[in-house]
């Protein structure tokens, strides 16, 4: 994800690109703020990798070798925090950076300084909730989600942990805000939003979700602050407070947030395909559409993420069919991916090779998804090793396949060089093959029995675990070739062609390559835009 | 580029052939959800193949697709694209409909076992179940018993870090306590789950059932066992309650009716030998007890 290359042989005063770390401090341009928010989440995207590992060598056996079951609680919350908001956030909002200017014709986004502010917020909210790992007590173990009264007995690493994730939620609030006010406002004339690549789409309807449900976010973990220190019972009992409201308001910003994390994966994935399927993108129209129910209907969904707090069966029915009803404009995608490759003239680069573990592993999770919306069945599978695997395939060969998907197909235009395929298709078949080997044997252990959130566990769950462990090993050390293969590109790449993929439609590849530091400075002409519309 | 990856490979296999110790008390055949001894819990199950299986059957239909469309139109094949197969209206709205459909066919039977579940009419026992960081307490409603279950010692000791104490060698590692829950077979007993400190969950995969014990709040879930299925049931805490969340088993004793109003009356013996007759006094307390815990609004 660094791109750090500063196109010495092609710099020219035009440019009035600072130089050294003031560049950084200072940066304005759309292509530096998004290089930085790459790289910030590749670092986190390591550190909560290696906390993921940390998890996985405990479970590699039954019994407790390396760590103290308080710690490794801190590691699954931390994994998840760091992953979260660390990790695939601030991802998606590099590649918005990167591609949204270039793909609706603008010269940057919209607020240049509120771009800069909402990533240098970042590396302030981590340090904070990184810190919590040195503080007494230690860092928060109550599970990213937070649910009180188990959340408030945390040590000093709460208010740490709640500040930071007020500026979190500021800093995507304020991207949110860059991304649609750059896509309604900034658009080169002629180019109409239904011409728009579905990136921006995705990312536009991704951008609103941000703004209805960060507040809730923030709200809720206000309360839990008052209530840990100034005397409230929002969510004490004791107090006439009610633990479950926590999760309700939880969950109303929680699913949301889950499709935050992979309506940007569609976009990508709707470039994708159709450029090495060397076909136009099947049923435009009905994507932004079914982009925009999933948006709609992840707003009345959230309590199916509680069905076992004891509910009123009337609200368990309700949830259990609304969520099911998301299945139907999940489906309509899935299907258009396939009639867009079905008769297409389809080659397997790096980018199509993530993409399509996409469509197979993404769809694996929908499938298990839709298993857990059964609400009777549900009861079993509840916080049980069924809905980690089912989260993490949508958001391990989901969310995250889908950033290195865009991260390849893109690069090019961004550095101007080409990646090495061999190094790149090595790292896609061990990612593949580790994250399968990785989360299919924990929708057995869930099915067995085995809770989530355990340090250790009957020896019935020993065999299962330890390839899971084998797995989340290869997995984790392959992406250390995504880092080389992205270097070494950097570095001594090939020099990529200005179409590096003859089918590749969208504005972006109308630039030169690699993209002039200040692009469409110039509005691009209505031939263009005819040529790299969507329609 | 071949080396490397006969080489990774090698260590793959490499470091799977390590395992192979681990495989002689062979667990591999734990792939799917046990069949339960309550007949709630075999409706569970059988909606859980049900939709297990329309998932298989929709995973053959879109991988099938997905695989033909990735081998039959390859371009080293020489595929030539059709670039004017854009949009389909008729294609779309039968892939939108016929979704829908399997949909409800799923939702039918999932709410009438729904409704069953939440059926807590024509109770004959109910046990009250309170967590606390990190044991369960059970107290007999009516009945003046009442004892707390946590981890044995067995497993507590092997469960330190770095114990040395091998858990194989720990009959029923981590999933058993010192006193059980003993209820008798063919009974309909209800379950009222609460907690003192922070939230646990209630969790016998053979029944079936997992319920939150919030504090604050009662919630409720039945289970009957069948008769003839008398036996030690077990389950652990499902809900992250702490550093010890993983070290809070459920276990449940089936007994039958007899053997469970020989032991009911000996717990009454044991718990207060001075008052061996049973009084209706106690009832009152249980009820007064949960009557006195605020009820917060739920859902």
């Amino acid at each position: 994800m660094t791109n750090t290359v500063t196109h010495k042989h092609v710099h020219d005063d035009q440019d009035h690109k600072t130089h050294g770390l003031k560049r950084w401090f200072y940066a304005t341009n759309h292509k530096d703020i998004g290089t930085m928010y790459l790289v910030f989440a590749c670092v986190l995207f390591f550190l909560g990798g290696a906390m993921a590992l940390v998890i996985r060598a405990e479970l590699f056996q039954p019994g407790l070798q390396f760590v103290d079951p308080g710690f490794y609680n801190s590691m699954t919350t931390m994994h998840a925090l760091l992953m979260i908001f660390g990790a695939v956030m601030p991802a998606w909002t590099g590649l918005a950076n990167w591609m949204v200017p270039m793909q609706v014709g603008a010269p940057d986004m919209a607020l240049p300084r509120l771009n800069n502010f909402s990533f240098w917020l970042l590396p302030f909210a981590f340090t904070l909730l990184l810190l919590t790992l040195f503080v007494p007590g230690g860092a928060p173990a109550g599970g990213w989600t937070l649910y009180p009264p188990l959340s408030l007995q945390a040590g000093d690493s709460f208010p740490l942990t709640i500040f930071s994730i007020h500026l979190m939620g500021i800093s995507s609030i304020l991207a949110a805000i860059n991304v649609i006010v750059t896509i309604l406002n900034m658009r080169a004339p002629g180019l109409g939003l239904l011409n728009m690549p579905l990136f921006c789409w995705t990312w536009l309807i991704t951008a609103y979700l941000l703004i209805a449900v960060m507040p809730v976010l923030a709200g809720a973990v206000t309360m839990l602050l008052t209530d840990h220190f100034f005397g409230t019972a929002f969510f004490t009992a004791s107090g006439g407070g009610d633990p479950v409201m926590f999760q309700h308001l939880f969950w109303f910003f929680g699913h949301p947030e889950v499709y935050i994390l992979i309506l940007p994966a569609f976009g990508v994935i709707s470039e994708i395909i159709p450029t090495f399927s060397r076909k136009p993108l099947f049923g435009y129209q009905s994507m932004v559409y079914a982009t925009a129910s999933i948006a709609f209907l992840s707003f009345i969904v959230w309590a199916h993420h509680m069905f076992t707090v004891g509910m009123p069966l009337a609200g368990q029915l309700f949830f259990m069919l609304s969520t099911m009803l998301i299945a139907v404009p999940t489906g309509v995608k899935v299907f258009n991916w396939c009639a867009t490759m079905w008769k297409g003239s389809i080659s397997f680069e790096t980018p199509m090779l993530f993409a399509v573990a996409f469509l197979f592993l993404f769809t694996m999770g929908g499938l298990s998804g839709l298993m857990l919306a059964i609400v009777p069945a549900d009861f079993q599978y509840h916080d049980s090793y069924f809905v980690v695997a089912h989260f993490h395939y949508v958001l391990v060969p989901g969310a995250v396949f889908a950033i290195m998907a865009g991260v390849y197909y893109w690069l090019p235009k961004w550095t101007g060089r080409m990646y090495n395929e061999k190094v790149g298709k090595l790292h896609f078949w061990l990612s593949a093959i580790g994250v399968n080997v990785l989360f299919f044997p924990q929708h057995f252990l869930g099915l067995a029995g085995m809770p989530r959130r355990i340090p250790d566990y009957s020896t019935q769950f020993a065999d299962w675990n330890s390839v899971s462990s084998v797995g989340a090993f290869i997995f984790g050390f392959s992406q250390l070739l995504f880092v080389y293969v992205i270097w070494s590109a950097v570095r001594s790449g090939e020099k990529a062609a200005v179409r590096p993929w003859e089918s590749a439609r969208g504005l972006e590849w109308e630039l030169p390559t690699p993209a002039p530091y200040h692009s469409w400075e110039t509005p691009p002409s209505q031939g263009v835009i005819a040529k790299g519309s969507m329609r | 580029m071949k080396r490397y990856l006969s080489h990774a490979l090698t260590t793959t296999f490499a470091i799977l052939g390590s395992l192979a110790p681990l495989a002689a008390h062979a667990e591999w055949g734990n792939l799917n959800m046990p069949v339960g001894v309550t007949e709630l819990s075999k409706e569970i199950h059988s909606l859980h193949m049900t939709i297990f299986w329309w998932c298989v059957a929709i995973g053959v239909f879109v991988f099938g697709w997905m695989i033909w469309s990735l081998v039959a139109f390859r371009k080293s094949q020489g595929a030539k694209p059709d670039t004017t197969m854009v949009h389909s209206a008729k294609a779309e709205i039968i892939w939108t409909v016929i979704p829908v459909v399997i949909l409800v066919i799923m939702a039918v039977p999932a709410a009438r076992t729904l409704i069953a579940i939440e059926d807590t009419r024509n109770t004959e026992i109910s046990i009250k179940a309170t967590g606390h960081q990190w044991k369960w307490q059970y107290e007999y409603l009516g009945e003046n018993v009442s004892f707390f279950s946590q981890l044995d010692r067995a497993s507590d000791e092997a469960r330190q870090l770095k114990s040395g104490i091998n858990p194989t060698t720990v009959p029923d590692y981590l999933l058993s306590v010192d006193n059980p829950l003993v209820v008798p077979e063919g009974t309909k007993v209800r379950m009222l789950l609460t907690a003192n400190d922070v939230i646990h969950a209630w969790w016998v995969p053979a029944f079936g059932m997992k319920k939150d014990a919030i504090p604050g709040n009662i919630n409720e879930l039945w289970f009957k066992v069948e008769k003839g299925k008398t036996g030690i049931y077990r389950g652990q805490c499902a809900e992250l309650c702490g550093r010890d969340h993983g070290f809070m088993p459920v276990v449940v004793k089936v007994v039958t009716k007899d053997e469970y109003k020989a032991w009911l009356a000996q717990q009454k013996t044991a718990a207060n030998p001075a008052a061996a007759e049973p009084t209706a006094e106690p009832a009152v307390d249980a009820v007064s007890t949960i009557a006195a815990l605020p009820a917060a609004p739920q859902g």
